[in-house]
């Protein structure tokens, strides 16, 4: 649990006149369990568009491992190390829930075209290794029994569950999850909160995660960063920041 | 290996086929009009299956097919014509010329989504039959005359079983599902690390490439070919193909290829009926299965087969 793996400084994102994230200075450390919360429309998708590539900052710069990562395209920082889930989930949903897990895997296939087509060489060897491996992340996330099963025709809880399977078959070394927990009822939210502790420890993860539930992000969360208007408002422990008065002011309003 | 026992019953199945349609032909017990249809349909089985892998397994809704297919039939043309080139030279060099001109066209235009892509591709189509009208070289609006008979039945049929073979491996292997991905889900390909721009242009080149090469084989089938063989109504044809089998399915093209081309030839004394009786299939089509007629559905994962071979296995 040492080192910085991804830091921020002085980001800016500008759509038109609408400021949406104004110097935002993040950074998280290898290993830690962070938090970003705020009113709906403070930023936090935006910040995760720039974390992974969707935009590229109007301003600022963004490390990721010791390098720069502003102007790279999604799918190269997806190799570089940085995974994510969506806030309105987005699973290859006419597929099945194997071929969802296997396409992630996609940056890792050494096969080429010819090789793929003709089936030479390390085809069939390649394709058993991504089989296998698919598999044994979806015995994980419970949906082991399911894997031929059309992504779309899964129950809602299980296709959050897939969504992270299918970020952590691309191999991060930091996952990102918006709203991992948005839909879900009491107890599927203390599961999810135990499964992404466990994961943590498990594929030795960092992790980043939007949250609106906040026995979720107050349970689980190290630090949390709280944001309003695209800035920074506070950051700290969830103790601190429960007990911050601008914070407090942000979601609860103040009093007359 | 359960995928390379079904390619060995498959190609048997297809080996069969051959043999007795090409028997059929040798005795005459099929006339020249069919045996041609039969060639078409072939040749539109490559055209459609082409195409599909663009519009229904990348989900690139392209609508210029024919002028590719016109590329690889006047480079096609004019080599074995003119340069007295081994056919199947011909062929290989007007699907490489078909394709380069794809992914050339690709780059610029695969940025534009949905309808602004159709119709960028719809009238890259028709700039390409009116450059070609406008070539002197290659008989202008008159057309190519003069083109050697190379086309027969059994040259459309193995490249028509090399042109599946390849599609079917390719969407099957990793770079296959990359493409179906970005159909999926443009967005979460991109995240789980797909190079959008790269495989869309992949499977534009490769459809491009083997639309080129069925260009090649439908010039060789006749004395002469004009830039009008090729207008955007033939790319709807192909299209009407694609739909009408249901966009992703190998299979469903080769239904839709054959089902057109056969109502085409069998109404070829009343054409006015044929675009009536398109146009009521397509309407019903998309009122009761618009994902076409094999949706997602290859006739392989039929679970017949493994029932049907299960069963022995288990008496074995």
């Amino acid at each position: 649990m040492s080192g910085e793996l991804l830091r921020a400084t002085n980001v800016s994102q500008v759509f038109g006149g609408l400021k949406a994230v104004s110097d935002f200075n993040f950074y998280i450390n290898k290993g830690e369990l962070v938090g970003l919360i705020g009113p709906n429309g403070a930023g936090k998708t935006t910040a995760f568009n720039l974390f992974t590539g969707v935009y590229t900052p109007t301003e600022g710069e963004i490390i990721f491992g010791g390098k720069s990562i502003v102007g790279l395209k999604p799918y190269q920082i997806t190799e570089r190390g940085i995974a994510r889930t969506f806030q309105n989930i987005r699973l290859f949903s006419e597929l099945s829930v194997i071929d969802n897990v296997k396409i992630a895997y996609h940056s890792r296939v050494k096969c080429g075209l010819f090789e793929s087509v003709f089936r030479l060489g390390r085809y069939f060897a390649e394709e058993k290794k991504i089989a296998d491996e698919g598999r044994k992340l979806l015995k994980i996330f419970k949906l082991e029994d399911k894997i031929n099963e059309t992504a779309k025709n899964l129950p809602y809880g299980a296709q959050r569950r897939l969504e992270i399977a299918r970020a952590l078959a691309t191999k991060p070394k930091l996952l990102l999850l918006d709203e991992p927990a948005a839909g879900m009822n009491p107890q599927e939210t203390n599961e999810l909160m135990e499964m992404i502790r466990w994961i943590r420890d498990e594929f030795s993860l960092t992790i980043l995660l939007i949250e609106h539930d906040m026995s979720l992000v107050m349970g689980i969360c190290q630090r949390i960063y709280v944001l309003e208007y695209g800035a920074v408002i506070a950051t700290g422990t969830p103790t601190e920041i429960q007990n911050n008065p601008d914070v407090i002011k942000a979601y609860l309003g103040t009093e007359e | 290996m359960g995928k390379r026992r079904n390619d060995i019953i498959m190609l048997g199945f297809s080996l069969v086929l051959f043999a007795l349609l090409q028997g059929a032909i040798s005795a005459k017990l099929i006339g020249s009009f069919w045996t041609l249809n039969l060639t078409l349909i072939g040749i539109n089985i490559i055209l459609a299956v082409s195409l599909n892998l663009i519009n229904g397994y990348t989900g690139q809704f392209s609508l210029g097919h024919a002028g590719f297919m016109a590329v690889g039939a006047y480079v096609g043309v004019v080599l074995t014509t003119n340069f007295h080139v081994p056919f199947i030279i011909a062929l290989l060099a007007g699907g490489a010329a078909a394709g380069v001109l794809g992914c050339l066209i690709g780059l610029p235009t695969l940025r534009l989504r949905g309808d602004y892509l159709a119709i960028a591709t719809l009238g890259l189509g028709e700039i390409i039959r009116i450059v070609i009208m406008n070539i002197e070289y290659v008989g202008g609006a008159a057309g190519f005359k003069g083109i050697p008979h190379h086309t027969n039945f059994a040259w459309v049929f193995f490249v028509m079983l090399f042109t599946l073979f390849f599609i079917k491996n390719f969407v099957n292997s990793a770079h296959g599902r990359a493409c179906i991905a970005i159909r999926e889900n443009e967005i979460a390909a991109e995240a789980m690390g797909v190079n959008t721009t790269k495989y869309k242009v992949t499977a534009f080149t490769l459809g491009a490439a083997f639309a080129g090469v069925a260009g090649g084989l439908f010039a060789h089938c006749f004395y002469l070919i004009s830039p009008n063989s090729f207008t955007f109504m033939q790319s709807f044809n192909y299209l009407i193909m694609v739909v009408l089998g249901g966009l992703g399915s190998i299979t469903g093209s080769i239904a839709g290829a054959f089902f057109v081309t056969f109502i085409s030839a069998a109404l070829a004394n009343w054409p006015e009926f044929r675009m009536i009786i398109f146009a009521l299939m397509l309407i019903l089509l998309m009122f009761y299965r618009p994902q076409g007629l094999f949706g997602y559905i290859e006739l392989t994962n039929f679970k017949i087969f493994d029932k049907i071979f299960r069963r022995k296995e288990a008496r074995q």
